[in-house]
């Protein structure tokens, strides 16, 4: 790739993608930072922003509407089945601006290293988030990198900040749903979650599940080209469709009202659910958006979900209904109704 | 899966309904307590009250081994945690529990104590080995479910001569705690409180068997039914329960008979009896010290045991004094007579232990119960 129309620096030797690893002067401003960035992150994000080189990238604004969401990535295992923090990193941001109904523009990545992570874990993240951006198209138009010492990070970290361009006569937001609305699902729930848990080491069962991460911009897209009038767009990542629908409830002043059978879940989730003591509706979903829309647009919403590979297993789940108490419940598929309350910490399993 | 959904069946769940609402006596009221955390979380999770008729009031007893653990316990568990050199392990939500001072062993963990959850005793001797300069202290708690698995652990360490692993053994036993409630002068004397009957333990069941359970229903004349923690066995074992009732007679039924045997888990009772021996007397939070109602470990097996190992100081702490769980554990008050329930003591910032657990009664109530009364409080508004 052509790095640098400038002259380049002289390096005393290449870097070691193989054993190398993460050194305190690669975040400490001098030559091996430069040599850091111009070998790792300029040869994955290589673009026309980066390559000017400045502290700042500079575009013209499109005019219109836009939006920016900033999202920080911790993840352990860095590596999980279907996925990295890397990709991760791209689709969590990518998926926050286009909730919005934006078209996603820009992005900006930080990176906290931890000093002796392996250089070649840190290239195939960097890889692995440039190939996600490419995949968009999103370019990241600037970035930085600090390294902390060994032992006060968790190997890497990532931030990412994106801004995107919302289309005209489009408004969706969290204090849009309205009593009558239909809630709709764009697939099956847990899946991140689930995979990333099995994929520590803590347990000793396996399973084929991979998280669902990805970039929703696409769907998202197709769902705004069909019913610009969407009320809500809400991707359930930490928390899971519990909390996401919590957050709208409070935001809208509503109620809503969940069909327990309605709700997709796939099979290894609701077993892996059932061995931990969780339950999926407070799993995390990385590639999932819940979408709120008025009950004409239903059918035509949900044809566009399904028409999407991203979206072919969407449901309607819900309606949101008239509440003061801003309750979300859910009919069971036992004939019974509960609360899905807010979670309080961390779920941690029953003993019994 | 498919074991488990068949158990969840809602068409079926109707007809047990059905059943129930045509053979419970609409002159009378039905008290019956589920003993166990497992059943009311179940009743929660899935609606089951819904499908009841008003007539049948549920009570939730005190079988949630994390609520019941008293508060000098927990204090010496935390002081285990914060001695140089220990990994304290235990399982999940005793975690978020709660002492007086608002103190629990997450806070400790943020501040720098070493604990880690673990999903079984084994995950626990794994980190003995693991970490040889470390001393790892298991924090047992639970009824005769978990019980066998510590006695294994126990057994395991002595095999394999790991001086480095200890169990702070907080074991309890449900007969004793059944007969406790039903002796108590609630119940007896005053009859302050109703109780019919009892769902009995699914869990505890497959160890201990159903024949612990004939003793109370012949002395105090109780029928139980043991059921498994799945919706339509707590169904089934409404409609039992209400059948006895209404034949006047009080047996011990097995609902459960795919997993509970008369007489148990043979194997593991005498794992059990191996390692473990009753001690005189035992508080419970909520029941305060019943007699021969809890384990520890025997003196064969004193190397492995933190309460002789170290230095325990006997804790004897009052709860919070506005804190109405110990009432709600013995069946005497519901979680709304409480003063602090859903105010000063919700599931985010917990002050009784029956809000931290989601099998304690306050956490289930106020996660899925509160709903039900507001929705029937509007309807009473409305008329």
């Amino acid at each position: 790739m052509q790095s640098s129309t400038k002259k380049k620096l002289a390096y005393a030797r290449t870097l070691d993608f193989k054993t190398g690893r993460v050194e305190m002067a690669h975040g400490s401003g001098g030559r091996a930072m430069a040599q850091l960035i111009d070998q790792l992150f300029m040869a994955a994000f290589d673009n026309d922003f980066l390559r000017r080189m400045n502290d700042q990238a500079s575009f013209i604004s499109p005019g219109g509407r836009m939006v920016m969401a900033t999202d920080s990535h911790v993840v352990t295992p860095l590596f999980f089945p279907g996925g990295d923090i890397g990709c991760l990193s791209v689709h969590g941001t990518v998926n926050d601006v286009v909730m919005s109904g934006a078209k996603p523009l820009y992005l900006s990545a930080g990176f906290i290293l931890e000093e002796g992570f392996p250089l070649a874990d840190l290239k195939r993240i960097v890889e692995s988030m440039a190939n996600a951006a490419q995949a968009v198209p999103v370019p990241v138009i600037t970035g930085d990198t600090k390294v902390v010492e060994q032992g006060s990070g968790d190997g890497v970290f990532i931030t990412t900040t994106g801004v995107g361009l919302v289309p005209e006569n489009v408004y969706i937001s969290s204090e849009c749903a309205k009593p009558g609305d239909s809630i709709l699902i764009s697939g099956t729930i847990g899946d991140h979650g689930i995979a990333v848990m099995l994929a520590r080491d803590d347990f000793s069962f396996q399973s084929s599940l991979e998280s669902d991460t990805a970039s929703l911009h696409e769907l998202v897209a197709d769902m705004v080209n069909t019913v610009p009038g969407i009320h809500v767009l809400r991707d359930p990542t930490r928390g899971g469709v519990a909390a996401a629908l919590n957050e709208i409830a409070q935001q809208s002043e509503t109620g809503m009202m969940l069909y327990e059978e309605r709700i997709p879940v796939k099979p290894q989730v609701s077993a892996a659910c059932e061995f931990l003591g969780f339950d999926p509706m407070y799993v995390a979903n990385e590639g999932k958006l819940i979408a709120i829309c008025a009950p004409e647009d239903t059918d035509k919403l949900l044809d566009s979900m399904r028409a999407h590979p991203l979206g072919r297993n969407a449901a309607v789940i819900g309606e949101v209904i008239a509440d003061s108490h801003c309750f979300v419940q859910m009919k069971t598929r036992f004939g019974g109704t509960h609360v899905v309350d807010w979670l309080s910490g961390d779920q941690l399993p029953r003993i019994c | 899966m498919k074991y488990i959904e068949a158990f969840r069946d809602g068409r079926l769940a109707r007809k047990i309904a059905a059943l129930i609402a045509r053979e419970a006596d609409s002159n009378r009221q039905y008290y019956l307590m589920e003993f166990c955390g497992g059943h009311t979380h179940a009743i929660s999770r899935y609606g089951i009250a819904d499908l009841l008729p008003d007539r049948i009031h549920m009570i939730h007893g005190p079988g949630c081994p994390v609520c019941v653990l008293p508060m000098g316990r927990l204090e010496n568990a935390i002081q285990l945690a914060q001695m140089p050199g220990v990994v304290l392990c235990t399982y999940g939500d005793m975690l978020r529990i709660p002492t007086a001072k608002g103190n629990s062993l997450l806070k400790i963990k943020a501040q720098g104590a070493d604990i880690r959850m673990v999903y079984s005793s084994t995950e626990a001797l794994n980190i003995a080995q693991q970490n040889p300069q470390k001393t790892i202290v298991f924090l047992a708690i639970g009824f005769e479910t978990t019980t066998p698995a510590t006695a294994v652990v126990i057994k395991q360490a002595q095999a394999l001569g790991l001086s480095n692993f200890t169990v702070f053994c907080n074991h309890v036993l449900t007969p004793s705690a059944i007969s406790h409630i039903l002796q108590s002068p609630e119940i007896r004397q005053l009859g302050l409180v109703q109780l019919d009957g009892f769902i009995g333990p699914a869990h505890v069941s497959t160890v201990i068997g159903s024949r612990p359970y004939e003793y109370f229903a012949e002395e105090f004349q109780k029928p139980v039914v043991i059921a498994g923690f799945e919706p339509l066995d707590v169904m089934q074992a409404i409609l039992m329960l209400i059948r006895q009732l209404n034949t006047g007679r009080a047996e011990v039924e097995n609902e459960f008979t795919r997993a509970v045997l008369p007489q148990g888990n043979i194997k593991a009772k005498r794992l059990v009896a191996e390692v473990f021996e009753l001690r005189p007397s035992f508080e419970w939070r909520g029941l305060g010290h019943v007699p021969y109602s809890a384990l520890r470990i025997k003196s064969c097996f004193a190397d492995f045991d933190a309460e002789q190992r170290f230095e325990i100081p006997a804790l004897s702490l009052a709860d919070h004094k506005a804190c109405e769980c110990g009432a709600i554990l013995r069946g005497v008050k519901h979680p709304r007579d409480c003063k602090i329930f859903g105010t000063a003591c919700t599931p985010d910032n917990p002050v009784g232990s029956c809000m931290v657990s989601s099998e304690g009664a306050c956490a289930a109530y106020f996660r899925y119960g509160r709903f039900r009364d507001s929705q029937n409080q509007q309807t009473t508004a409305q008329h």
